[in-house]
């Protein structure tokens, strides 16, 4: 599904990523952890096609087909979601009306009319029960006033809401309470399925106690160091990652 | 005045052929440029009293004593007073013009905007095939208007036919010497609106509906008088979502209101008139005083969306003279590319336990300044009184301006006064956001200036709070690259 080659991007000139190597199939649950500063994030914006990193070398393709001249939101219409680590406020714009205007502006790439209204709530209703979210919690001003926690639900209602065909996210663990950090992760167990992909950016073994990876990738110095199974992230999780800074430098 | 209107037409062509323009002097258009026979000649082409015409001729003299105001934060080439026509009867439909003949950009804004094929022909003055549906309604409404008592009608007949109402109104609000443009306007004004709502009653439609039937272009010099006597309610609509390609550069507008004890009037204007191109070229100067009374428990609402004219020059303010009496703003300005907006509110506390609020949004995008000023006074007797203003501004890009000035006098200790204001700026991470998730650019700043704008879009009457909101997209498509 996701090919990435020799990826190469930068910003302000300074190189970040360095080499990026990735496939991911349909189905799959891949982990990508490291250090702060190796580069993480960065790939999940540059996944998403974010203006300001400039991909220098190398490529990203979803199905085959490279992504370079998809504009951010294209690349959303064919199917990319990234839940983000600090989700940003957009004053007097409920939940609920933001949702609408990204499912209908999907869909009008895709060529079809609006979601209909009671289609539109009978959605609503069920990815909300999915993610025991309160509905008064959908008429407020998104991420306005928000908690950590709330902020993070939110993206994964955004996500089951939208149905991606690969869903990124980036450090959604930080800021979640233990029942919110389950809550999240049974969310995105339910949506899972043989057909799309997810890709968990994380720090800590502990979110991958709930969303269980299939693959484990290390990224240290903009370059993927070591890949292997969910035992990895143990192993990270006992030894840190300095053993694996030195096994670079030797 | 010992000329009859058949000598001062003669003088006037003879006066025109002088100067060396050639005009179709039909009877009913004016020669260009100002002096007391101009004034007069107005006058005598509406049939006015002489009470009507002696209050032109002194609004007049006091005019040319006075400057022109340059105190606001907007700068532009002041216009030329004597090379404007004064006069002109409402243009006629054309019946050799059809929508072909139209700018086809105009005409895909009025698309974008869900404008009526029937109403874009009226706008364009092209005539009308279909009529019979805005006809029947127009004559339901004023059967619903005359069963309750309810006076609507332009000022020019209101000044024939209640005559006694206007005599005892027009002017007590907005003095005919209050300032150099309503003196202006005084003197000149061609047309308007009259509504008087009587006693207790509460008109049962938004004024806006009928209007927009009724009215197809608003003058250049318009006066508008509303009075809602006690414990009367109404709610007023003027403007217009559709742009309006109006040649007259210069507009300056007097509105009066006044409501008794225990009466409301909700004030709504939706302004749209051409901002000029995109390099700052042509556009309407748009000069208005705006004015309302509050008596004992009464209750004036200012809503405004402001999008167009190259330069804004306006504040609807309240005189809360009477105890217990409530006046509010609500505002959103938009500017764009060299467009130019210095608005705001006076809100004036004489009465005792006088409350105003005032909510001002101001969306600067191009190279535009988009100015707040505002004037929250308490006077002595005023005792606590409570004023709330909000003032929030956003900025798109880094070439447009966003200032406030807001002024606040109080004289009286017992005064409560908030004051909060915000400057922020469409951030690039916002907009990746949405764009993450499918929503594209363009849409995604119509999106935020929505939300921005939410608390005032609300204030306005239902059916035109998604037009204003839709013409917002509009104003600022194009404005971050």
């Amino acid at each position: 599904m996701l090919k990435i080659n020799d990826l190469h991007a930068s910003v302000d000139d300074k190189e970040i990523l360095r080499g990026i190597n990735l496939t991911v199939n349909a189905g799959e649950v891949h982990a990508i952890m490291g250090p702060n500063g190796s580069g993480k994030s960065t790939l999940a914006s540059v996944i998403a096609g974010k203006e300001e990193f400039e991909v220098t070398k190398g490529s990203v393709e979803l199905d085959g087909e490279d992504l370079e001249d998809d504009a951010p939101e294209e690349r959303a219409h064919k199917g990319i979601f990234l839940s983000f680590q600090y989700p940003v406020e957009i004053p007097g714009v409920s939940v609920t009306n933001f949702m609408k205007t990204a499912i209908n502006e999907s869909r009008k790439a895709r060529g079809l009319e609006d979601m209909p209204a009671n289609e539109m709530l009978k959605l609503i209703r069920e990815k909300s029960e999915l993610l025991e979210i309160d509905r008064k919690f959908l008429s407020r001003s998104l991420n306005e006033g928000f908690s950590g926690g709330e902020k993070k639900r939110n993206e994964i209602f955004q996500m089951a809401m939208l149905e991606p065909k690969l869903a990124i996210l980036d450090e959604t663990d930080s800021g979640l309470d233990i029942d919110a950090l389950r809550i999240v992760a049974n969310g995105v167990n339910k949506l899972k399925s043989k057909d799309n992909a997810v890709i968990v950016i994380t720090h800590y073994q502990r979110l991958l106690e709930h969303i269980v990876p299939d693959f484990v990738h290390v990224l240290h110095n903009g370059k993927i160091v070591k890949s292997g199974g969910k035992e990895l992230a143990h192993e990270l999780e006992e030894k840190g990652y300095d053993w694996l800074k030195q096994e670079q430098a030797v | 005045m010992a000329y009859t209107e058949e000598e001062l037409k003669k003088e006037l062509e003879t006066k025109e052929y002088e100067y060396g323009f050639y005009t179709d002097l039909k009877s009913d258009t004016l020669p260009k440029g100002l002096n007391e026979d101009i004034v007069v000649a107005i006058s005598k082409k509406k049939n006015e009293p002489q009470w009507m015409t002696d209050w032109r001729i002194d609004a007049f003299r006091a005019w040319q004593e006075m400057e022109e105001p340059e105190w606001a934060n907007v700068h532009y080439e002041k216009p030329d007073f004597q090379a404007i026509s004064y006069y002109s009867a409402p243009k006629k439909a054309d019946p050799n013009k059809t929508l072909n003949d139209v700018d086809p950009e105009l005409l895909e804004m009025y698309r974008k905007l869900g404008i009526s094929v029937d109403e874009q022909k009226k706008l364009q003055n092209v005539a009308v095939d279909i009529v019979v549906d805005s006809v029947s309604v127009a004559t339901t409404f004023q059967k619903t208007l005359a069963e309750k008592g309810i006076i609507f009608m332009p000022i020019s007949e209101a000044i024939q036919k209640h005559p006694d109402l206007v005599k005892k109104y027009m002017g007590t609000i907005v003095p005919k010497k209050d300032n150099f443009y309503a003196a202006l306007n005084s003197a000149v004004f061609t047309d308007g609106s009259f509504c008087y709502i009587p006693k207790g009653v509460r008109c049962p439609m938004e004024l806006s509906t009928y209007f927009r039937i009724n009215e197809g272009g608003t003058g250049q010099f318009e006066r508008t008088l509303v009075v809602a006597d006690k414990g009367s309610y109404v709610s007023y609509l003027e403007g217009c979502t559709a742009p309006s390609r109006d040649e007259n550069q210069l507009h300056a507008a007097v509105v009066e209101l006044i409501a008794l004890d225990d009466a409301e009037i909700k004030y709504s204007t939706v302004q749209n008139w051409y901002p000029g191109n995109k390099e700052g070229k042509g556009g309407v100067y748009n000069f208005v005083t705006k004015r309302g009374l509050c008596e004992n428990n009464a209750k004036i609402s200012w809503t405004q969306v402001e999008t167009g004219s190259a330069v804004t020059w306006k504040y609807p303010s309240c005189i809360l003279k009477g105890d217990n009496s409530i006046g509010e703003f609500y505002s959103i300005a938009v500017t764009n590319n060299y467009q130019q907006a210095d608005t705001g509110t006076k809100m004036v506390h004489l009465g005792k336990n006088t409350r105003s609020t005032i909510i001002s949004k101001g969306i600067s995008a191009g190279k535009s300044q988009n100015s707040y000023r505002g004037l929250v006074q308490i006077n002595s007797r005023a005792e606590n009184a409570r004023n709330f203003s909000q003032c929030d501004s956003l900025l798109m890009g880094n070439e447009c301006g966003a200032h406030t000035f807001p002024y606040i006098e109080v004289k009286n200790k017992t005064a409560q006064i908030e004051h909060e204001a915000t400057t922020s700026k469409i951030g690039e991470d916002q907009i990746f956001y949405c764009n993450q998730r499918g929503i594209e650019t363009e849409k995604a700043i119509a999106l935020i200036v929505n939300g921005f704008s939410k608390e005032v879009l609300n204030k306005l009457p239902m059916e035109f709070a998604v037009e204003a909101q839709k013409l917002l997209e509009i104003s600022l498509e194009g404005s971050v690259g």
